[in-house]
């Protein structure tokens, strides 16, 4: 299957063609996200004016422009059939060492080694993963430990200010290139980026395919384990450029970074209509995943939903989204 | 006397393809009514039916002279029928006696009063088993000891063995034929399912032969010699789906294979395999066929043993190297391995070889493109679209799809393991075709099948496996059903004998 998105246009050409009409079931998990996206877009600007204006809008794309980078490297994880809980607490590693190295190195320099070190913590936890064929649920929860612990051995549990040193940084975080904040920006470049290798590089496909179906993919001659433990590395060095994000916009390197994000992130990816069993999923599908995530958080907001009732909702929402995209699969089941 | 339970006139298809048709069984108190056929010949399903697990679609089951409806494994087993299978049901992590007893453990469990009764049901099979140890810890022999005890602490009247001794020992096999005459004498009725036809002998009082989802006959041992039964599960005319072998002339040697072993599975195979030829590679499901052909492609680790590509030593570490060296490999379980079921036609087509549609690691689509749409035309798979998933397509097309793959990837040593399974009769003659093609153009090839006639329409020669071993080779003027089954059967028993 090409991307979700990719099909739109051209099934519509197509269909007519085919043999077997696609079913309800079939569009609704292509175009089910989309779907409810409107619905919420709709619900939104009834419930409340403020919402639909550009400010608004453009604050939901920067608050949510960590998730979204994390959300890419999740989906290549969750296609090859794993789970990465550590990128929350790889975010944190990645935010206090973005404040620590900023201080004594060029900018760029300390970027790379942030996003370095990211991909080194998701190199362990590939490794293990692919080649030692450890659960990766138990793997990447070991390193949502470990990372956040050496988070918070680095920062001895304090906030590090970015300062004089790291000045362009926390510009960047607050710049409005073309009247869109630059971490949004940045995400949507990473979604772009990420739609290209999964539909059209080699690298992609088979990442989907191992996901389907990896002894057949091995027995046409392929090292699998590369390609399972790179996804690992992927989510790892995403979530260190997570960690950057955030500290470039709030100016400060703290451990509490991304406490419990790897859980808003899988759900992005899920709502996103990604099969957790691997093989299925689609880039922009999990683009609109985050921002329905966002837009529920949002509205709840501006409705003046007190936080700890917003949990609730959202876990409410959470299950009505994935049901709606397994609808076909359960009825067909009774 | 009457029978215990007894099939009558059952008739079982799956999507309109029939798996027993107008079958009659039944089984006596005291009997061992044993069940012969080739593998597909029906016994498996027949035993399904028996144990509840499929409804049949004509036909009705008595059970103690009273016809019922067996409305799943619990209501059979209920009703005093056991199977005991070939891949064992269970819990490996429990005790032995919680295994036994599983089920219909009370909700205050009385330990010692569970063990003790785990004892006894053991000691009464003749063998010391303690109702503590964890099932993982024990061997397969005592495995079966415990699923047997299972089924007697639920007052079963039927034991159904499934192919028991195929994962035995030849003392294991020995000491449970003894459990079996101990049981008989009890008054249980027993199924023994084999393919050993000297267990058959020694231990059956009626044996019942199966071909082609119908019941043959049912005869009594001491009347029938083993020729005459062997023909009677076999005795079909050879179709004339093979269509011609061009003429081709047999080259050099590419592969060779010394003394191939491994583990538990596969000992000390050797044979070689020529450009321009087809061979066969035959002997029942289970004999080390599928092993043989996974470890020269590298997907299994081998023990010891020499293989030789080209006349250059090939030690097979992975399939990519494999796939380097030239060779393929068609497995056995097309969808489970063979393909990527949920993937489009074209990307499955492509995936052994990517090199000649891509650049710099992404696909070129119209070269892609190109390109399968020349391999869907040569191999003429009928499709609708190439962007259309695999699982879209009939199970002949599927296959095609695999024989695509490699035609792309080009390989020279080409090993076919069942290619034809679960296939119609026309896209099989185009699969013998292509494979006639492949000898052409000087690939050598070998093909694994428990189809016996595919076998001889199709190759050079026959080689017969039993047991692990290589047991022999069939040449053209020696092809029968009747010499493959003896090499691949008789030959064990002989080393039983003197073992």
């Amino acid at each position: 299957m090409t991307d979700n998105a990719a099909g739109i246009g051209h099934a519509a050409t197509k269909d007519t063609g085919r043999r077997d009409r696609p079913s309800f079931g079939k569009l609704f998990r292509q175009f089910g996200t989309f779907v409810i996206l409107l619905l919420l877009l709709g619900l939104a600007s009834l419930q409340s004016d403020a919402f639909l204006t550009e400010r608004n809008i453009m604050n939901i794309l920067r608050q949510h422009a960590g998730t979204g980078v994390m959300a890419v490297g999740m989906l290549y994880v969750i296609l090859t059939r794993g789970i990465d809980l550590s990128v929350g607490s790889i975010s944190a590693l990645g935010a206090v060492l973005t404040a620590i190295l900023v201080q004594d190195w060029p900018l760029w320099v300390a970027i790379l080694m942030v996003i370095g070190i990211g991909a080194a913590c998701g190199l362990v936890s590939g490794i293990l993963v692919a080649f030692l064929r450890l659960p990766a649920f138990v793997v990447t929860l070991a390193m949502l430990t470990a990372a956040r612990g050496m988070a918070l051995i680095l920062s001895n549990g304090q906030p590090i200010m970015l300062g004089e040193p790291g000045a362009a940084l926390a510009a960047f975080g607050t710049a409005f290139p073309l009247g869109i904040p630059a971490p949004a920006l940045l995400m949507l470049g990473i979604f772009v980026l990420a739609f290209i290798v999964l539909n059209f590089s080699r690298f992609g496909r088979l990442v989907k395919a191992i996901g389907s179906n990896e002894e057949a993919v091995r027995l046409s001659g392929i090292v699998t384990g590369w390609y399972v433990m790179s996804v690992y590395i992927i989510s790892g060095a995403l979530a260190a450029v997570a960690g950057i994000i955030v500290t470039s916009r709030s100016g400060v390197g703290s451990a509490s970074v991304g406490d419990g994000a790897e859980l808003d992130v899988i759900a992005a990816v899920v709502i996103g209509g990604a099969s957790l069993m691997g093989g299925q999923g689609g880039v922009i599908n999990t683009f609109l995943g985050v921002l329905i995530l966002g837009i529920i958080g949002n509205i709840m907001n501006l409705a003046g939903v007190p936080g700890y009732h917003q949990q609730v909702y959202l876990g409410v929402i959470i299950v009505v989204a994935v049901v709606l995209q397994h609808a076909s699969q359960i009825l067909r089941r009774r | 006397m009457t029978s215990l339970v007894a099939l009558h006139g059952i008739d079982k298809s799956f999507a309109g393809i029939h798996a027993l048709s107008g079958v009659d069984f039944d089984v006596l108190a005291g009997e061992v009514h044993a069940m012969v056929g080739e593998n597909g010949a029906g016994k498996s399903t027949l035993m399904r039916v028996l144990g509840g697990e499929l409804r049949p679609d004509a036909g009705h089951i008595e059970v103690g002279g009273e016809t019922v409806r067996l409305t799943g494994p619990t209501d059979a087993i209920r009703r005093g029928i056991s199977i005991i299978h070939q891949e064992m049901a269970l819990a490996p992590h429990l005790s032995v006696a919680e295994n036994i007893f599983l089920g219909e453990l009370p909700a205050r469990i009385a330990w010692g009063t569970l063990n003790a009764r785990a004892r006894e049901l053991i000691r009464r099979l003749g063998f010391d088993i303690s109702p503590r140890a964890t099932v993982s810890d024990l061997s397969v022999a005592h495995q079966q000891v415990v699923e047997i005890a299972k089924a007697l602490s639920r007052q079963t009247r039927v034991i159904v063995f499934d192919e028991p001794t195929a994962v035995l020992s030849m003392g294991d096999a020995k000491r449970l034929l003894d459990i079996i005459r101990g049981l008989r004498r009890e008054g249980v009725g027993i199924v023994y399912i084999s393919h050993r036809l000297d267990e058959i002998y020694a231990i059956a009082d009626r044996v019942t032969v199966m071909k082609d989802g119908r019941r043959v006959d049912t005869v009594s041992p001491d009347a029938v010699p083993m020729d005459r039964l062997i023909r009677m599960m076999v005795g079909r005319p050879l179709s004339q789906l093979f269509g011609q072998k061009p003429q081709t002339t047999v080259g050099e040697e590419l592969l060779r294979v010394e003394g191939l072993t491994l583990p538990n599975l596969v000992r000390d195979v050797s044979f070689s395999l020529r450009r321009g030829e087809i061979v066969g590679l035959g002997g029942l499901v289970g004999s080390g066929r599928t092993e043989v052909a996974r470890a020269i492609f590298g997907a299994d680790a081998i023990t010891s043993g020499t293989i030789a590509l080209k006349g250059k030593v090939f030690r097979p570490r992975s399939p990519k190297q494999a796939v380097r060296r030239g060779l393929a490999l068609v497995p056995e379980d097309r969808k489970g391995q063979g393909v990527v079921l949920d993937m489009a036609i074209r990307k499955n087509a492509t995936m052994a070889n990517t090199a000649p549609v891509t650049r710099l690691g992404f696909f070129s689509g119209g070269r892609e493109r190109g390109v399968v749409r020349g391999l869907i035309e040569d191999l003429r798979i009928k499709l609708g679209d190439m962007a259309d998933p695999v699982s879209s397509l009939s199970g002949g097309n599927q296959q095609k799809v695999v024989l695509a793959k490699w035609f792309h990837a080009g390989g020279d040593v080409v090993i076919l393991d069942e290619p034809t399974r679960g296939v119609d009769v026309g896209a099989k003659t185009e699969i013998y075709s292509l494979i006639h093609r492949m000898a052409a153009e000087g690939k050598a090839l070998l093909v694994i099948s428990s189809e016996h006639a595919e076998l001889f329409g199709l190759c050079d020669r026959v080689l017969v496996m039993g047991e692990g071993r290589l047991r022999g080779e069939l040449l053209p003027p020696d092809y029968s059903e009747e010499n493959l089954l003896t090499l691949s059967m008789s030959s064990g028993a002989e080393e039983r004998a003197r073992a």
